[in-house]
C-alpha cells in the first residue's frame, strides 16, 4: 500500500487555530486574523467551531492563510493558541497537530490536553491573561492575535489596521488593545518557529466573503427580488445578509411562518413575475418536498438554497455533509425533473447560485442549490469575482398573442409564461395535470405530453461549459461536487506531483443528468473514483445509475463532521491508480 | 384537591425524582432553569411516578427540556411537538404527556398543530416557554415579538402584530387556559399542577425571558401582576377578560367543562377471523 | 458530616403576598426558615451547573460553596429543632413577600461572564435581604416567642452577611470592562 504522506509536500500555508471559553473572544481574534491576513497580500480561510452552548462556552476559531488561494482545510494545524483549555479537548478530532506543529497555552490555565500533544509537536506556555492585564483596558485575544499573527509571518500593520479597521469603542481602548497585539508579537518571538507565509505584497481587489454571503449575492445578481424564509441553522446568515441587501435594491424579504409556507410563498411571488429564491437546510428542505412538486407540475420558477447540513433528521445543525444530494436529485412524488446544482467553493457560490436564478427563469423550474454548512459559514479571502452577466430572462407572453396556450408543447419545452396583468392571456397555474391550455386532464395523451414537455426542457437546454470543471489529463478521474472539491484539487496536485496522472470532473450541475457530457468529461479515462462527504455513497450511486462509467468505478465517502482531507484523498487516488493500471502508476518517490 | 391535600401529599416524592443527570445547555440567567424546575415541582406535587409521565417537544432551547427530566421524553421536529405528543396519548391513554416548547416553535411553525390541538380538546398539557424571540438561530422575531422589536431579519421590526397565544387558545376549544412567569417557579408549579390534573386540553404560557437576546426582559418582573379577576369557567367571561389582557396578567383564565377528547378504553368486539367473513361470495 | 436533608415535599402555597403575614408560632417560623435555606440550596446548585457549563470555573465554585454553606444552616436548624425531615410548609400563600424567597438570588441576576466578586455582591444581596424579611417579621410578630426567634434569625443572616462580606475582601477585583463577549452567538439546531 503507497505511503501517501511520502508524496512531495507542497506548499500549503500555515494553519492555526485559535480556541478557548467564553468571553474570550477567540472568534474575533480568528476574524481578525483572516483580516489582517488579506491586508498584508495572503489568501485564507476562516472556520469555526463551538461547544453546545447558545453563548460563552468553548470555542475555537480554524484559520488557513497561504500566498495562494484556499478553500478548505489543510490535514493538520502548524499552531495551536488556547487562551484556556476548558473543554477545549472537545475539538481534538478538528485541530489534528503536525509533529512539526507548536501548542501554546496560558502558563495560568493549566497544561494541553494530551490529544493535542499525541502527535509530538512541541509545547510552550506564555501568561496571555497576565500579559493582556498587565495593559489596562486590553483583551487577551488581542495578545493572541499579535502572536499568532506574528507566528504566521503576518506584518505588524496589518494586524494593526484589522484591528482599526474593525474598532467600534472608545480610542483609549484601541490603544491599548493595539499595546496588546505588540505584546503578542514580542511573545512570539521566542517561541520556535513553525511554517509561516512568505514575505507578500499587498493586493487589491480581493474580498472577504462567506458561502452564505455569497449565495445571496448571487442571487441578487441573478434577479432575485423576492425572498420568503424560515430560519435554520447553517442558513440563517445568507437570510440575514439578503434582508437589508434586498431592500436596497427594491426587493422584499419576509420571515414566514415555516417552511411550507415559504415554498408556496416563493412559488406564489414567482407565478406573479418576480424571481423567488428561498434558503434552508436538510429538515427544512424535506418540509418543502410537495411545494417544490407543485413549481415542477405548474412550471413555476424558484429557486432553494439547501445548505447542507449533518443528517438525517434534526442530525448536527453545526457541521457540515453531503447527505442532501439524494434527496434533491430524487426526492418530488411523481415524475418530477428539476434543476439541481452544487457550488464547488465558499467562491462559487455566488456564480452557481446566479447561474441556478439564470436557469430556473430561463426552463421555468424549480432549482436546488446545494451548498453546505462548510462552505456556507466559513469565510474566505478571494479575488474579487467577475460577473457573469447572467440575468433571470423568463420567456413571457406579450399582450396580443393569439391563440395562447401556457403549456403549450413547444419544440424546446419551455412555453411562454403570461404575467398576471397581462390582458388577454389569463390562465390558471396548476398542480393538476393538464392540457396544454391549462385545463386539468386526466387523459393519457396529454400526461405523456406534459411529462415529455417537462423533461425535455431540461434535458435538451445547452448548459455550456458551466456544468463540470475538468481539470488535467490521465487514466483515472476523481468525479466530485460540492465542497469536496477544494481538497480533492490539493489531492490531486500532490498526486501529479508524485508522478500519479490524474483528471478531476467537479461536477456543478447535478440534475438533470447529462450522460453525453460525463462521457465527453471522461474520454480516454479507463478508471473512475467519485469522492463524497456522507455515509450513503449517494453521489456514486447516482452517477451509477444515470451515467456510463468507465470500468469498476470506485468510491470514497465518508460521512461528517469532519471534513475531507488532501492527504487521505491522495492516498485513494494514488491507491485507485494503482489499481487501474499498475504500471501506468509509477513508484511513487519517497520523499 | 384542596391545598391541603397538596400538602399531605405522600412524603416520598420530590422535585429532584424527576431531574435527570443532564446538565442544560441553556445560558445563565435563562427563564428555563425555574420552568424546569416548576415542571418538577409540578410532578413531585401530584406525586407523578416519572416513568408514567412523557416530555415531548420540537426544537429551540425550551425544546431541550424532556432530556433534563427523568421522564421519559421525546425530542422530535420543529413545530410538531402537539402532534407528536397526541399520538403518544391516543396510544397509551393513561400516561400523563407534557408537552413543551418555545414561542417559535409552537405559534409559528407549529402553529396549525396548535389551533387542532385546542380544538380537538386531548387530555394533555401544554406549555409554552415565551421569550418573544427565537433563541437557537440568534434573535428573529418570534409571532409574540412586538412589533418594532429591531431584528437582522426584519430592520426596524416586522411592523406585524404580536400573536395572542390566550386568545387563539380559548377560541379554539383548549379546556384550561393559563399563564405564568418564571420568576416565579412556586406560583408556577402551582398553574401547572392545576393544569395537569384539569381534563381536556390544558394550555399553559409561561413567560420566560431570554437573557442574551432579550435583555430587555429583565423588566418582566415588574410588569407581571396577578390577574384582577379569578378564574372563570365560563367561555365568554373569559374570552371578555382576555381581549383586555395586557400581556402581562398571570393566573388562571380559564378553567372549563368542555367535553375532552374520548379515550378510549377500546376494547375488541371481534375476532380478528370473523372479518373474513364480510368477503364470502 | 450528615447528608444535606433532602426535601421530602415541596412548598405548597399559592401566589406571594405584598407583605408576609407573620407566623402564628416559633415552629412555623423556623419551618420558614428551613424553607428558605432549602430554597437556597437548591438555587445555588442550579447555578453551580449552569456556570460550570458554560466554562466559568471560579464562579461555579464560588456558588457550590454557597450550595454547602446553606446547606449547613438548613441543617443547623433541623438538628436545632429536633427534625429530622423537614416538615411541610402550611398550606396557603407563600410566607414570604415577592415571587421567590428572600435567600434566593433569582436567575437573572446572574451572566455568564460574571466574576466572582460579582456573584459574592449577589450572595450578599441575598442574606441582606434576608435580614430585612427576618426583622421585618420580628416587628409584625405579636407571640413573644416568635418575636425572638424572628430576631434571633436576623441575627444568624447578619452573621451570613459578615461572612459573605470577609469573603470579598479576599477576592480580586473585578477586571475594569463589564461581562462582555467579543464572539457572537452561536447556531446550534
Amino acid at each position: 500500500m503507497h505511503d501517501a504522506t511520502a508524496l512531495p509536500i507542497l506548499p500549503s500555508g500555515v494553519s492555526i487555530a485559535i480556541a478557548g471559553s467564553g468571553g474570550a473572544g477567540v472568534m474575533t481574534a480568528g476574524t481578525l486574523l483572516l483580516a489582517a491576513a488579506a491586508k498584508a497580500g495572503a489568501y485564507g480561510l476562516m472556520v469555526r467551531t463551538s461547544g453546545p452552548q447558545i453563548r460563552g462556552g468553548e470555542a475555537a476559531a480554524l484559520v488557513r492563510l497561504a500566498a495562494h488561494p484556499v478553500d478548505s482545510l489543510d490535514d493538520a494545524f502548524d499552531l495551536l493558541l488556547a487562551l484556556d483549555w476548558q473543554n477545549v479537548q472537545r475539538f481534538a478530532d478538528e485541530i489534528p497537530m503536525r509533529p512539526t506543529g507548536l501548542v501554546v497555552g496560558d502558563a495560568a490555565e493549566g497544561d494541553a490536553p494530551a490529544a493535542y500533544l499525541a502527535t509530538g509537536a512541541r509545547h510552550a506556555a506564555l501568561p496571555l491573561k497576565q500579559i493582556a492585564k498587565g495593559i489596562p483596558k486590553s483583551w487577551t485575544n488581542m495578545v493572541a492575535l499579535g502572536l499568532a499573527g506574528a507566528c504566521a509571518g503576518l506584518p505588524r500593520e496589518a494586524l494593526v489596521a484589522a484591528l482599526a479597521d474593525s474598532w467600534k469603542r472608545d480610542a483609549d481602548a484601541l490603544a491599548a488593545n493595539t499595546a496588546a497585539i505588540d505584546a503578542g508579537i514580542a511573545a512570539a518571538a521566542d517561541l520556535p518557529r513553525i511554517a509561516r507565509l512568505p514575505p507578500l505584497a499587498p493586493r487589491t481587489g480581493r474580498w472577504v466573503i462567506s458561502g452564505n454571503e455569497a449565495a445571496g449575492l448571487g442571487a441578487i445578481r441573478g434577479g432575485v427580488r423576492f425572498v420568503a424564509a424560515y430560519p435554520i441553522t447553517p442558513a440563517t446568515e445568507l437570510l440575514e445578509w439578503m434582508a437589508p441587501a434586498l431592500a436596497q435594491v427594491g426587493g422584499t424579504l419576509l420571515q414566514a411562518e415555516d417552511e411550507l409556507a415559504s415554498i408556496n410563498m416563493i412559488v406564489g411571488a414567482s407565478f406573479a413575475g418576480v424571481p423567488s429564491l428561498t434558503a434552508t437546510a436538510g429538515p427544512g428542505l424535506a418540509l418543502m418536498t410537495e411545494g417544490l412538486g407543485l413549481a415542477v407540475g405548474a412550471e413555476v420558477p424558484i429557486v432553494v438554497v439547501d445548505v447542507m447540513r449533518g443528517g438525517p433528521s434534526t442530525g448536527i445543525p453545526a457541521k457540515s455533509e453531503q447527505s442532501d444530494l439524494s434527496y434533491a436529485v430524487s426526492g418530488l412524488h411523481g415524475d418530477a425533473p428539476r434543476l439541481v446544482l452544487a457550488p464547488t467553493s465558499i467562491v462559487d457560490c455566488l456564480a452557481t447560485t446566479q447561474w441556478a436564478v439564470y436557469l430556473a427563469e430561463a426552463l421555468q423550474a424549480p432549482a436546488i442549490v446545494l451548498s453546505d454548512q462548510f462552505m456556507g459559514q466559513s469565510r474566505a479571502i478571494v479575488d474579487r469575482p467577475g460577473d457573469l452577466g447572467l440575468v433571470a430572462e423568463r420567456l413571457t407572453a406579450a399582450a396580443g398573442t393569439s391563440d395562447y396556450k401556457r403549456y403549450r408543447d413547444t419544440q424546446s419545452g419551455v412555453s411562454p409564461m403570461a404575467l398576471p396583468g397581462t390582458p388577454g392571456l389569463a390562465y390558471t397555474a396548476d398542480g393538476l395535470e393538464k392540457n396544454e391550455a391549462g385545463t386539468p386532464s386526466s387523459g393519457a395523451r396529454d400526461h405523456r405530453a406534459q411529462l415529455d414537455k417537462r423533461e425535455r426542457k431540461l434535458a435538451t437546454f445547452d448548459y455550456g461549459e458551466r456544468w463540470a470543471d475538468v481539470e488535467g489529463d490521465g487514466p483515472i478521474a476523481v468525479i466530485t461536487f460540492g465542497s469536496s472539491t477544494s481538497p480533492v484539487r490539493e489531492a490531486l496536485a500532490r498526486a501529479r506531483a508524485g508522478g500519479v496522472q490524474a483528471r478531476l470532473v467537479a461536477m456543478r450541475l447535478i440534475a438533470p443528468a447529462r450522460p453525453e457530457a460525463l462521457e465527453r468529461a471522461l474520454e480516454g479515462v479507463r478508471h473512475v473514483l467519485v469522492v463524497e462527504q456522507n455515509h450513503g455513497a449517494q453521489f456514486y450511486r447516482y452517477l451509477r445509475g444515470h451515467f456510463e462509467l468507465p470500468g469498476r468505478p470506485e468510491s470514497f465517502h465518508r460521512p461528517g463532521p469532519l471534513p475531507l482531507k488532501p492527504a487521505e484523498l491522495a492516498e485513494a487516488i494514488v491507491a485507485a491508480a494503482r489499481r487501474a493500471s499498475p504500471a501506468a502508476a509509477p513508484s511513487v518517490a519517497l520523499a | 384537591m384542596t391545598q391541603t391535600a397538596i400538602a399531605d401529599a405522600p412524603r416520598t416524592c420530590t422535585p429532584a425524582t424527576f431531574k435527570s443527570a443532564v446538565k442544560p445547555i441553556w445560558c445563565p440567567g435563562c427563564g428555563d432553569y425555574s420552568v424546569l424546575a416548576s415542571v418538577t415541582r409540578a410532578f413531585a406535587l401530584l406525586a407523578l411516578a416519572p416513568e408514567d409521565v412523557v416530555v415531548v417537544s420540537g426544537i429551540g432551547c425550551s425544546s431541550r427540556i424532556p432530556a433534563y427530566t427523568s421522564c421519559y421524553g421525546f425530542h422530535g421536529v420543529h413545530g410538531r411537538a402537539l402532534a407528536a405528543a397526541t399520538g403518544v396519548k391516543l396510544a397509551r391513554p393513561e400516561l400523563t404527556v407534557l408537552c413543551a416548547g418555545g414561542d417559535g416553535d409552537g405559534y409559528s411553525i407549529g402553529g396549525n398543530h396548535f389551533l387542532h390541538a385546542c380544538r380537538r380538546n386531548v387530555d394533555l398539557t401544554y406549555v409554552v416557554m415565551d421569550n418573544h424571540v427565537y433563541g437557537m438561530t440568534k434573535g428573529q422575531p418570534s409571532p409574540t415579538t412586538e412589533p418594532d422589536w429591531d431584528s437582522k431579519l426584519a430592520p426596524g421590526g416586522t411592523g406585524v402584530r404580536a400573536f395572542h397565544p390566550l386568545v387563539i387558545a380559548l377560541a379554539s376549544g383548549a379546556n384550561f387556559v393559563a399563564r405564568a412567569f418564571s420568576g416565579d417557579p412556586n406560583g408556577t408549579a402551582q398553574i401547572l399542577a392545576q393544569a395537569i390534573r384539569h381534563p381536556g386540553f390544558s394550555f399553559v404560557e409561561i413567560l420566560s425571558p431570554c437573557v442574551t437576546f432579550r435583555p430587555d426582559q429583565r423588566t418582566w418582573k415588574d410588569l407581571v401582576h396577578p390577574a384582577p379577576v379569578a378564574e372563570t369557567d365560563d367561555p365568554a367571561r373569559a374570552a371578555r377578560r382576555v381581549m383586555t389582557d395586557d400581556g402581562f396578567n398571570v393566573g388562571v383564565l380559564y378553567a372549563g367543562s368542555r367535553t375532552p377528547y374520548p379515550l378510549g378504553p377500546r376494547t375488541a368486539s371481534t375476532a380478528v377471523a370473523a372479518l373474513d367473513d364480510g368477503f364470502a361470495a | 458530616m450528615t447528608r444535606a436533608p433532602k426535601p421530602v415535599a415541596p412548598p405548597a402555597g399559592g401566589p406571594a403576598r405584598e407583605s408576609a403575614p407573620a407566623p402564628a408560632t416559633f415552629a412555623e417560623l423556623m419551618v420558614t426558615a428551613l424553607w428558605m435555606e432549602l430554597d437556597a440550596v437548591e438555587r445555588y446548585r442550579e447555578l453551580a451547573d449552569a456556570m460550570e457549563t458554560h466554562n466559568n470555573r471560579a464562579v461555579a465554585a464560588l456558588f457550590r460553596k454557597m450550595t454547602t454553606i446553606e446547606e449547613r444552616h438548613a441543617r443547623q436548624i433541623m438538628q436545632d429543632m429536633g427534625w429530622t425531615t423537614p416538615p411541610a410548609l402550611p398550606a396557603g400563600p407563600l410566607p414570604w413577600p415577592g415571587l421567590e424567597s428572600p435567600e434566593s438570588p433569582s436567575h437573572d441576576q446572574v451572566h455568564y461572564l460574571m466574576q466572582p466578586l460579582d456573584a459574592l455582591k449577589v450572595a450578599l444581596a441575598s442574606e441582606e435581604r434576608a435580614v430585612r424579611f427576618f426583622v421585618a417579621l420580628a416587628h409584625v410578630a405579636t407571640v413573644p416567642a416568635v418575636k425572638r426567634a424572628a430576631r434571633a434569625m436576623a441575627e444568624e443572616e447578619r452573621e451570613h452577611v459578615a461572612l459573605i462580606t470577609a469573603w470579598m475582601a479576599k477576592v480580586p477585583a473585578a477586571d475594569d470592562h463589564a461581562p462582555e463577549d467579543p464572539d457572537p452567538p452561536r447556531y446550534l439546531d
